[in-house]
């Protein structure tokens, strides 16, 4: 074991090596992992809210569908709604028409009736008196007995 | 490879493997295998250890500090390249391992280091990295590269050690260089009177009231002498031990080496021994390298904490 100025030069070298790692090596490399190692953060936060967001948009598109589904469901109701209503009111209406046909033919029915009665009415006269004529053979006076027929004919 | 070509016994090899090549100051009259071969004193490349012994502290050992160097700025150059293209996208290929060694590295200072400073990281990485490479250098077979060196420098006789880490010369002095540290450190963070406090009133805090004031000198003192120990024992333990474990995992290479030479039926069982050793030692020369970091971490926590403010705290 001899100690000589070996052990001198081998601190100076050292000391050198030492301060050149110092100056020249170690902030260079810690300065790009810390830099990546920030991007590396930023990417996976980036990567997060991306997800996030998907997630949202997900959930908007969910609503907007449901809200969609149930819009159509009650436009269909609304509709299916107002095609019934349209079918009562045209059934209604065409009760109502044929409810007010009805009541024009039965009136002119009645009309055609009272001008029948009428016709008849004013027929039953001449018909009582030829017929009283050709019971009796006789010549009725018609002046004698208007008022009585009249007053029959009058009640049919 | 004994310099008469007579193929070298065993203790020769391993000598010559554990041999560093020492450059130094050679004083006059130096014996080497009894002949002399200094005359006057001056700067030369030894030859033989009785030579690297008469040299002592002026010396330097050029393989040792061409390797440490070399391992260290293919460490810089490899991660100042990485650093330049670092960016903040996808890292690719080299980048991807630079980066898993820093986060490592980070993540491991930021448990164990909860001061801020620019330096520590910094410190850890290097010393993890570099102290790894340098231990790397174990994993290569004993003998490819210094006989490469010794047929280049043309001397049969030539030393080259390739592992640095098997120097106690490098261990120590990274050692003492982050104790050098932890003090520079822990009087920047304290103040000179709170390093001192820190080294006198601990870990017997000495009483200044009444009959404790006649031995409050004593206990301060002692506590110097405690905390001192503690002091210079760190960098040594640190030193001694990656020292230990390198130059025990050489030894083991070198031993298995030198019974490749006894014979077929040894070659066999020398190659699997080699083979379950250099696995093993994977495990050992990461481990290293990082208990160095480690503990040189905890040591700068030590520096930047601070008893006084406990005190306040809690």
């Amino acid at each position: 074991m001899n100690l000589n100025l070996t052990i001198i030069g081998q601190s100076i070298t050292f000391i050198v090596f030492v301060l050149i790692c110092m100056k020249y090596i170690w902030p260079l490399i810690i300065a790009a992992m810390t830099e990546r190692q920030a991007k590396i953060a930023d990417g996976l936060a980036a990567a997060d809210r991306a997800n996030k967001d998907l997630e949202l948009a997900q959930e908007k598109v969910m609503h907007a569908l449901r809200d969609a589904k149930t819009e159509a469901a009650g436009i269909l109701e609304s509709a299916n709604k107002r095609a019934t209503q349209i079918v009562e009111e045209a059934k209604e209406q065409a009760r109502e028409e044929g409810s007010r046909i009805k009541a024009a033919t039965q009136a002119e029915v009645e009309q055609e009736v009272n001008r029948a009665k009428e016709s008849l009415r004013s027929q039953v006269a001449v018909l009582a008196f030829t017929g009283a004529e050709k019971v009796l053979e006789s010549s009725v006076d018609q002046s004698a007995h208007k008022d009585m027929i009249d007053k029959l004919a009058a009640s049919l | 490879m004994a310099a008469d070509g007579n193929a070298p016994t065993i203790t020769e090899y391993i000598q010559h493997h554990l041999t560093n090549w020492t450059y130094g100051k050679l004083p006059a009259g130096t014996y080497c295998d009894g002949k002399s071969v200094q005359e006057t004193s001056g700067w030369a490349v030894a030859h033989c250890p009785e030579e690297m012994t008469a040299m002592g502290f002026n010396a330097i050992h050029v393989d040792s500090m061409l390797w440490s160097i070399s391992l260290g700025l293919i460490f810089l150059m490899i991660f100042r390249m990485c650093a330049k293209k670092a960016h903040s996208g996808v890292p690719t290929g080299m980048l991807n391992l630079v980066e898993i060694i820093i986060e490592f590295i980070d993540k491991t200072v930021k448990e164990t280091f909860h001061y801020r400073s620019r330096f520590v990281a910094p410190l850890a990485l290097t010393i993890f990295v570099w102290v790894f490479l340098m231990n790397l250098m174990d994993l290569l077979p004993v003998d490819i590269v210094p006989q490469l060196a010794a047929w280049v420098a043309g001397d049969s006789h030539f030393y080259f050690k390739i592992v640095p880490t098997t120097d106690p010369n490098v261990t120590l002095g990274m050692g003492f260089t982050v104790i050098f540290l932890v003090i520079l450190f822990s009087i920047r963070q304290k103040g000179l009177i709170g390093f001192i406090k820190e080294l006198t009133f601990h870990p017997f805090h000495p009483s200044f009231k009444g009959i404790g004031l006649l031995f409050a000198p004593l206990i301060i003192v002692f506590n110097l002498i405690l905390e001192t120990i503690g002091l210079v024992a760190k960098p040594i333990s640190l030193g001694l031990r990656l020292f230990g474990n390198l130059y025990a995992g050489e030894m083991i290479f070198i031993l298995i080496a030198a019974m490749f030479g006894a014979g077929f039926l040894f070659s066999l069982f020398a190659g699997v021994l080699q083979l379950g050793w250099a696995l093993f030692h994977i495990i050992i020369i990461t481990l290293q390298a990082f208990v160095f970091m480690v503990l040189t971490v905890v040591y700068m926590s030590m520096a930047f904490h601070n008893d006084d403010e406990d005190q306040f705290t809690h």
